[in-house]
């Protein structure tokens, strides 16, 4: 097919919304949540194109629709990807209860970070071997874990640990379709 | 022509009997006015805010307003709704109320609140404060992290169970629940598991011990239902009596 030709093509059909997903300090959960949306997916693929995620393995985020991100920031790496999500994607998506509210990572903060360093890499019994790892390459971790929007303008929130699969369903196809997204009853869900 | 007085309330009439506060009067009549520190069993108390209405143009606690033949009530309003629903967040964001490792989420009636008023976020800065638990006594489990200072168990142990158990001290930020023992921990109180004050606590501050999965998540009681379609049915209704 000529160029023109796919230009035209693409003219008929609308515009495949671009999106960009990521896991920060998340555990995954949330992604795997996203797949339970099962036949769905194909639905979806028809609206959307995926650009930087864990589906794709595209490393940096280009110019985006919507970008989701699941997990707090509990490290100078994830607050470096929250602002290139941030910079590239029209709508902001906190998905999960670790982007909403920090979520369990950050039940760590009432502790003190250089003493939970300490405990875990020096004097309990552990995989570490007597010194906290210092490589450059290794992000710093934050004192504090944030969730997103102590960071960065989130346009939208996606409780729940995990939300359900139906409940991404209904926040994404709200949002496509140009409806504000609306959870109700059994979607919403903290836990 | 009926002889009993009532107000209005969203433009449609609520009867009441004198003594009613609005938020009772409602309630007797099928009509859900957002709580969370009321309890039809105790004295209404005011603090939570989350049932505010405009009575006159004015913002009062339906809790605590008596209810009169005069007044004008407005509750279901975007603005009121919106009020609600902050408050509901600054709560979630002063607390640690993290609903996925809480025994008694589904049961918890700040979760069901925010689910209803459809709060996503908390939105402000989360405190994340330090509030070590009361693991002290061996049936019942004080978890402070999660108290809302709804005063429901002060009212409850002094109200129904003739006992002086829980308080409130502090101001402000400050404030917090204290216990009535010089060690200042619950197993050095005369609290009992089947004392009311331990039943009522609408999140999971206070939680009996070792039957916190008895019900699975999902089964629970506001995972049947949204708190505004059962709030209705714990009310009493003196009407129906007379």
């Amino acid at each position: 097919m000529s160029d023109a030709a796919a230009e035209a093509v693409s003219d008929s059909a609308p515009r495949r919304l671009r999106v960009a997903t990521t896991s920060l300090a998340g555990c995954f959960g949330c992604h795997t949540s996203f797949l339970d949306i099962d036949e769905r997916l194909f639905a979806l693929l028809e609206r959307v194109e995926f650009d930087r995620s864990p589906l794709t393995d595209i490393k940096h985020c280009g110019h985006c629709d919507i970008g989701i991100v699941e997990g707090g920031i509990c490290n100078a790496e994830n607050v470096r990807v929250l602002r290139e999500f941030r910079a590239n994607c029209k709508i902001l998506v906190a998905m999960g209860a670790c982007a909403v509210t920090g979520g369990l990572p950050a039940q760590r903060n009432h502790l003190d970070l250089g003493q939970c360093l300490q405990e875990v890499y020096l004097t309990e019994p552990s995989v570490g071997q007597g010194l906290i790892p210092n490589d450059p390459e290794l992000p710093l971790p934050l004192d504090k874990v944030h969730p997103l929007h102590e960071v960065v303008k989130v346009d939208y929130f996606i409780p729940g640990c995990p939300p359900s699969g139906d409940a991404i369903w209904k926040f994404l196809t709200d949002l496509i379709e140009g409806r504000t997204p609306r959870l109700g009853h059994g979607l919403i869900s903290y836990d | 022509m009926s002889l009993q007085p009532s107000f209005l309330l969203d433009g449609r009439e609520v009867p009441f009997e004198p003594g009613q506060t609005v938020l009772q009067a409602a309630l007797a009549a099928d009509r859900y006015i957002p709580h969370l520190c009321y309890h039809p069993e105790f004295t209404p108390h005011g603090s939570c805010k989350v049932c505010t209405a405009k009575v006159d143009g004015r913002m009062m606690a339906a809790c605590t307003t008596p209810a009169a033949s005069t007044i004008e009530v407005e509750s279901d309003t975007q603005e009121l709704n919106d009020l609600r629903r902050t408050l509901v967040q600054m709560l979630f964001a002063e607390g640690n109320h993290f609903c996925p490792s809480c025994e008694k989420s589904g049961d918890c009636g700040l979760q069901a609140l925010g689910y209803d008023l459809g709060v996503m976020t908390a939105g402000f800065r989360h405190l994340f404060p330090d509030r070590p638990v009361d693991a002290s006594h061996p049936e019942i489990l004080l978890d402070f992290n999660r108290c809302i200072l709804c005063e429901l168990c002060v009212r409850a142990a002094r109200e129904v169970d003739g006992k002086h158990v829980f308080s409130l001290a502090g101001r402000g930020l400050g404030k917090h629940l204290i216990v009535n023992a010089e060690s200042g921990r619950l197993v050095d109180t005369d609290v009992k598991v089947t004392d009311k004050a331990v039943e009522v606590c609408p999140v999971g501050a206070i939680l009996r011990k070792r039957v916190g999965f008895a019900t699975p998540i999902g089964e629970r009681r506001f995972d049947r239902a949204p708190i505004s379609a059962q709030a209705l049915a714990d009310a009493p209704r003196p009407l129906e009596r007379s």
